[in-house]
């Protein structure tokens, strides 16, 4: 059974079909990239998949069950989690808070009114930032950070749920290519310690044959190829959608 | 903001608790009865604060839960006779329960709709205590509050509202530096992001409200008690954007902030009203101010000295 499914899923903003009708399988443990042209509609089938848009038909099935609609927060309880494009952290408070915050709420702490906060989650949350690289930034205020690591941080928050899938939504956009390298091994590292299924948007080629399994090409809204990557390289129709730009892995 | 108290902050407010507990031995009733109504002013906004600076919605009808605090005590001490242990709890689970309503409705909105619908609320309150005549006497105000023998003299009410004051602010000091008030600062700082691990955010927006309201109703109490009577003014919308101002002078990004705010407002009212006629323009001048110079308040003046000092020559 696929981990994550979606029927015929549609959104319709008056008259502006961002998703068609797209049906759509990830399969337990594998990589797969949506790819796409800009306006696409890969951010809103995301959301439309955690539930930060409904969709106006379709479903949405996790582990085979229903989620159509449900609210992002309970969609990550069920083990759904995901990062943004633009970056997504609480600017104000510490790189250390951000990811403690994550695992207050994990742990269902956050109604606790009468328990010092401090002291929550204070070892997972070092190992967390000690996975991603921010040690030595815990104490730094989260929105300082250069841009890189703000993306590491954001990371560290989408794995602190202790999610069964990661949606990675462009986790390599405004990078330096030395930056990309890092954020891809990192996120590759990740999810092959956590056993993490993956499903990510990314513009970068390099890095979409790189680390998939599978690749799923979305274009005005429907999904018109997906398969191996090879396979999608090859398809006459992706080839058209995509003319004039390369889609051969770098050498 | 959200790291616990140090040793050194915990000697401070014992201290600032003691020295405010030695007042009456300076022997002025003028002073007694100024420090008991600032006290009474400094947890009205320190509850406000929850709402505002913890959870980053702004209320423009905060009054509605000091009156109801205050209107219900007045009303179950004087009109029914019931007795302090009664009625003061009764008042505040009013206040709490009128506050759990609002927030229902209110939460579901955010920003500027958010604020306006604290405010409707707030209307609604006011019209209530103003037409519901039989009951809280319109705009005679209800007057003559039956306060229990044993607050009767100035003194004893004074410590009586510095004991809840001090454990009021002690326990809405721990609510903001628990678990939830560190998560709530998420919610704040990003709504989104919060829901995205788990967080309904609405839940914590509802739950600020109603810690917010009922503390707000605890000072109501008090204030019945200690005016002797309460005014259809106390729940009017001057009187939310009192307190609210007072947060702002104070600094809403620190939990001790308003509290200096309410005293510093108080303060500047008080002596302006036995020179001038001019507060509400005195009142103007000072949001101007805070608005145009100080967006984090005496507090964040403060802060802002206390790092000159220490690195001299410095820019921040």
């Amino acid at each position: 059974m696929a981990i994550l499914e979606t029927r015929g899923l549609t959104k319709d903003f008056d008259g502006f079909v961002a998703t068609n009708r797209v049906s759509f399988l990830l399969e337990e443990r594998e990589r797969h990239a949506i790819i796409g042209p800009n306006g696409a509609g890969k951010t809103t089938f995301f959301n439309l998949i955690t539930g930060h848009l409904k969709p106006s038909a379709g479903q949405v099935l996790f582990e085979g069950r229903d989620i159509t609609g449900m609210a992002p927060h309970r969609v990550v309880r069920l083990g759904l989690a995901r990062s943004f494009q633009r970056i997504n952290i609480y600017p104000r408070m510490t790189v250390f808070e951000n990811v403690q915050v994550a695992l207050i709420a994990r742990d269902h702490n956050h109604f606790k009114m009468f328990s010092l906060g401090e002291p929550h989650n204070r070892d997972e949350t070092g190992d967390l930032l000690h996975l991603v690289g921010l040690d030595a930034e815990a104490p730094e205020i989260a929105g300082e950070l250069s841009y890189g690591k703000q993306k590491q941080l954001e990371l560290a928050i989408a794995v602190a749920e202790n999610p069964r899938v990661l949606l990675l939504d462009e986790p390599t956009a405004g990078m330096s290519p030395q930056e990309t390298d890092e954020a891809i091994a990192l996120v590759d590292r990740i999810t092959r310690e956590r056993g993490l299924t993956l499903l990510f948007t990314e513009h970068d080629m390099g890095v979409v044959f790189g680390v998939s399994d599978r690749i799923s090409v979305l274009h005005h809204g429907e999904i018109i190829a997906s398969g191996m990557p090879d396979e999608v390289r090859n398809d006459p129709e992706v080839r058209r959608v995509y003319l004039g730009e390369s889609l051969d892995a770098p050498a | 903001m959200t790291s616990p108290m140090n040793k050194a902050g915990q000697a401070a407010c014992l201290l600032i608790v003691l020295l405010i507990a030695a007042i009456p031995f300076a022997g002025e009733d003028y002073l007694i009865d100024l420090a008991t109504e600032i006290l009474v002013f400094v947890l009205f906004a320190l509850s406000l604060n929850v709402l505002i600076g913890y959870s980053g919605n702004v209320s423009f009808g905060h009054a509605a839960y000091f009156a109801i605090g205050g209107y219900a005590n007045a009303i179950l001490l004087t009109t029914y006779g019931w007795p302090l242990i009664a009625a003061m709890p009764i008042a505040i689970v009013l206040s709490m329960l009128a506050a759990m309503f609002v927030a229902w409705f209110c939460t579901r909105l955010t920003d500027i709709y958010f604020a306006m619908l604290t405010l409707a609320f707030a209307m609604l309150v006011w019209a209530i205590a103003f037409k519901w005549r039989d009951v809280t006497h319109g705009d005679d105000g209800f007057v003559g509050v039956a306060v229990p023998a044993f607050l009767d003299d100035r003194v004893s009410f004074f410590y009586f509202t510095l004991a809840v004051v001090t454990a009021s602010a002690a326990l809405l000091w721990l609510i903001c530096h628990s678990a939830f008030g560190k998560v709530l600062v998420a919610v704040r700082e990003n709504r989104t992001r919060a829901g995205f691990v788990g967080v309904n955010t609405r839940q914590m927006r509802w739950t600020a409200f109603v810690v917010a309201g009922t503390f707000a109703g605890i000072a109501g109490a008090i204030f019945a008690m200690y005016n002797r009577g309460m005014y259809v003014e106390n729940a009017f919308w001057t009187q939310s954007a009192q307190v609210l101002i007072m947060v702002l002078l104070g600094g809403m990004h620190s939990f001790f902030g308003p509290a200096i705010g309410a005293a510093v407002l108080y303060l500047l009212e008080r002596f302006t009203n036995e020179y001038t006629e001019y507060w509400p323009t005195m009142l103007g001048a000072i949001l101007l101010v805070i608005l145009l110079f100080l967006p984090e308040g005496l507090a964040g003046l403060a802060a802002k000295v206390r790092s000159k000092l220490v690195r001299p020559g410095g820019t921040g």
